[in-house]
């Protein structure tokens, strides 16, 4: 059983001009087993979370505290949270040209799970993987990401989560840009993750599609940079059907007050 | 990659004032030049010339100002393949200079100054089926050493000539890449000296009817290396690929200067280098001319150079220009970047768990990789991918 407390926390994204404070005081705890999906209007930043907390250098956290199992996860570099159990599948994936999708694969697994896996095990380990996310093998020979179209990329993310199987996901709009067809594989790849046994996930997200297919224990609405609003499932029904404005309103009048 | 072009300087469209045989080089012209056996013919550079404004000029170590006398030889050894013959001969021999004539005061100094040259003939019709290695070692510390070097494939023959310099010491040389009718000339070449070393080094290729060229640099040490490097094409159908690495560190200074001149019909470059830079004062130069003349309709070119910047304090410039006097041409282009090392890239290997060293040679290593992938003597291409992980350890954050 793990949990990742998020605490109070606030950050900024840094630019070459100015330093700019996104996230202002974000509450949160994920336990393993639980499934959190996270919605809020473009701009709110919840990519800014998931970078926050998997360390991104541009955003510095100001205040609070991130805490994977009672360690301070802010203390951690980027590659030591990934090790100690953190995963983010990245909304905008990036490119690395010159470096082989199983080059890459290879190097990861062996530096999250401390020692390089048997070659023939893991072929097939990962064969097996890219078969059930419908991945065509040529894709190992492709540069991390290069040219790979936007449902392509998502699809390696989530064949990333399935090989690393990490103790905490955060998935930031790993749905966006998905065809139902590729919906429904990634969708499965998530369940397949989450029937590992003790994970979590925070499933970013600004469409209920995705939540009938991998279900949400809990649903959080985040709006300038917080939490404002948690409940269960019914509560991104209601996003559906209304939209932000009463939370974006009830954050107006919390500031005002 | 974050990538920003500094300087890009393609003029195309008609150059007005180029003319095939002008003795004096129009100022608005790269492409056609000056070139001349005699040193005296050129002025003493003062470092602001065109030529020369990129260049330290008394990291130069007089080989610019006739000041820099012999005193010191090269040793020139040449291994591998048989079937190519081999000759060391003085300056009166009379195929020497063929391939084209000094176009700066440095390779006109090395010119004049040489007293022995190494000569590398592959026969007609012969394939050399090893790599022919000339391994050349600068005259040591504090000498100067002025060398030339030949070597001519002769008609349908095929070979591989790796030119390895290394060593100390000051050194001027001409390198004459003969390619004749329908043969084909892979050489690599690699400038891997001690840190003291200085090298200008002028190579001129030469291609034949339907001849195919193959070159490949690969620039790692010295305090100051510049290369220029001409490929002329004589008649119809030459083929010339030019590619090159540099990996530039503190304190050093790595210039290559490349002009395609193409004077005849149906004839294609293609020219890529990329270099990457680290530590304080690392400074690369890059400048790769293309001429398109009137009679060279049906011209198929394109230039690349990128350059990823690893630290602050390290300089990369690249300025590549196109001078096109035909309007029918196959296809002319040219790109230039200078990227600074990418953190995007880092974090992504990163957070999937890879530990910063590793990440950052991957991200290195996969700059480099497509090209280095073109060497075809595995040796030579392991040996340079060890440098780079090499180079890249020596900064070890
Ligand atoms: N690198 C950056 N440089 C400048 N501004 C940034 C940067 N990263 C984030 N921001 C700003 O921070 C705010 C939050 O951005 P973020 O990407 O976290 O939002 P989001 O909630 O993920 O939005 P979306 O739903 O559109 O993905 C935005 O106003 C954005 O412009
Ligand atoms: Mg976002």
């Amino acid at each position: 059983m793990a949990t990742l407390e998020i605490k109070d926390l606030h950050a900024d994204v840094v630019t070459e001009e100015e330093s700019k404070e996104i996230l202002t005081g974000v509450n949160l705890t994920v336990r393993s087993g639980e499934t959190h999906a996270f919605m809020g209007p473009n701009g709110s930043g919840k990519s800014t979370l998931a970078y926050a907390v998997a360390g991104h250098p541009k955003y510095t956290v100001t205040s609070g505290s991130v805490l994977l199992d009672g360690e301070d996860v802010l203390e951690m570099s980027v590659d030591e949270r990934a090790r100690a159990g953190l995963f983010l599948a990245m909304q905008y994936p990036v490119e690395v040209p010159g470096v082989s999708m199983s080059n890459f694969l290879r190097s990861a697994a062996t530096a999250t799970r401390g020692e390089a896996p048997q070659i023939r095990h893991w072929v097939k380990e990962v064969k097996q993987a890219m078969s059930n996310l419908e991945i065509d093998e040529s894709f190992s020979e492709r540069s991390v990401n290069e040219g790979f179209s936007g449902g392509e990329k998502k699809r390696h993310e989530i064949l990333q989560l399935d090989l690393l199987n990490p103790k905490f996901a955060i998935l930031d709009e790993t749905d966006s840009g998905l065809d139902v067809d590729a919906l429904r594989v990634v969708s499965d790849g998530i369940n397949r993750y989450r029937q590992n046994g003790d994970r979590g996930v925070l499933l970013i997200t600004h469409y209920t599609r995705i939540l009938k297919h991998v279900q949400p224990d809990y649903v959080h609405v985040f709006v300038g940079g917080q939490v404002v609003e948690s409940g269960g499932p019914e509560l991104a029904d209601e996003l559906e059907e209304s939209g932000y404005v009463r939370f974006t309103n009830k954050k107006e009048a919390a500031a005002q007050s | 990659m974050t990538e920003s072009t500094l300087e890009t300087s393609g003029r195309e469209g008609l150059d007005e004032q180029g003319t095939t045989n002008s003795a004096v080089p129009p100022r608005s012209s790269r492409g056609h030049r000056f070139t001349s056996y005699d040193v005296e013919a050129f002025e003493v550079p003062g470092g602001r010339e065109e030529d020369w404004r990129f260049t330290p000029m008394k990291r130069l170590r007089g080989l610019h100002d006739g000041s820099a006398a012999a005193t010191g030889s090269l040793s020139v050894e040449v291994t591998g393949d048989s079937s190519a013959r081999v000759e060391t001969v003085g300056r009166e021999d009379e195929r020497l200079g063929r391939a084209g004539a000094p176009a700066d005061r440095v390779a006109a100094q090395s010119w004049c100054s040489f007293s022995e040259a190494t000569v590398v003939t592959v026969p007609k019709d012969t394939r050399a089926s090893e790599p022919i290695t000339v391994t050349v070692h600068g005259p040591g510390e504090g000498a100067t050493a002025y060398g030339h070097l030949q070597v001519r494939a002769e008609p349908l023959s095929d070979a591989t000539v790796v030119l390895d310099y290394r060593g100390s010491g000051v050194i001027g040389d001409n390198v004459e890449l003969i390619v004749e009718d329908s043969a084909r000339l892979s050489v690599v070449t690699i400038h891997d000296f001690a840190d003291d070393a200085t090298q200008v080094s002028s190579e001129h290729a030469s291609l034949g009817k339907d001849a195919v060229f193959r070159h490949f640099a690969a620039t790692l040490g010295g305090d100051l290396v510049r290369v220029n490097t001409k490929v002329s094409f004589t008649d119809r159908g030459g083929d010339a690929e030019v590619l090159g690495v540099y990996f530039t560190d503190s304190g050093q200074h790595q210039e290559h200067r490349l002009l395609m001149d193409h004077a005849q019909p149906n004839c294609r470059s293609n020219v890529t280098y990329k270099g990457a830079l680290q530590g304080d004062s690392a400074r690369s130069v890059w400048i790769g001319d293309v001429l398109i003349q009137a009679a060279a309709e049906g011209t198929d070119t394109f230039e690349l150079n990128r350059n990823l910047v690893l630290t602050e304090g390290a300089r990369a410039d690249s300025v590549p220009n196109l001078e096109i006097e035909t309007g029918e041409i196959a296809g002319a282009g040219h790109a230039s970047a200078i990227g600074r090392f990418d953190d995007d890239q880092l974090f992504y290997l990163q957070a999937r768990g890879i530990p910063y060293d590793q990440a950052r040679r991957l991200v290195v290593r996969g700059f480099f990789g497509e090209i280095l992938q073109k060497i075809t003597v595995d040796e030579v291409r392991e040996r340079l991918e060890a440098a780079i992980d090499k180079e890249l350890a020596a900064v070890g954050e």
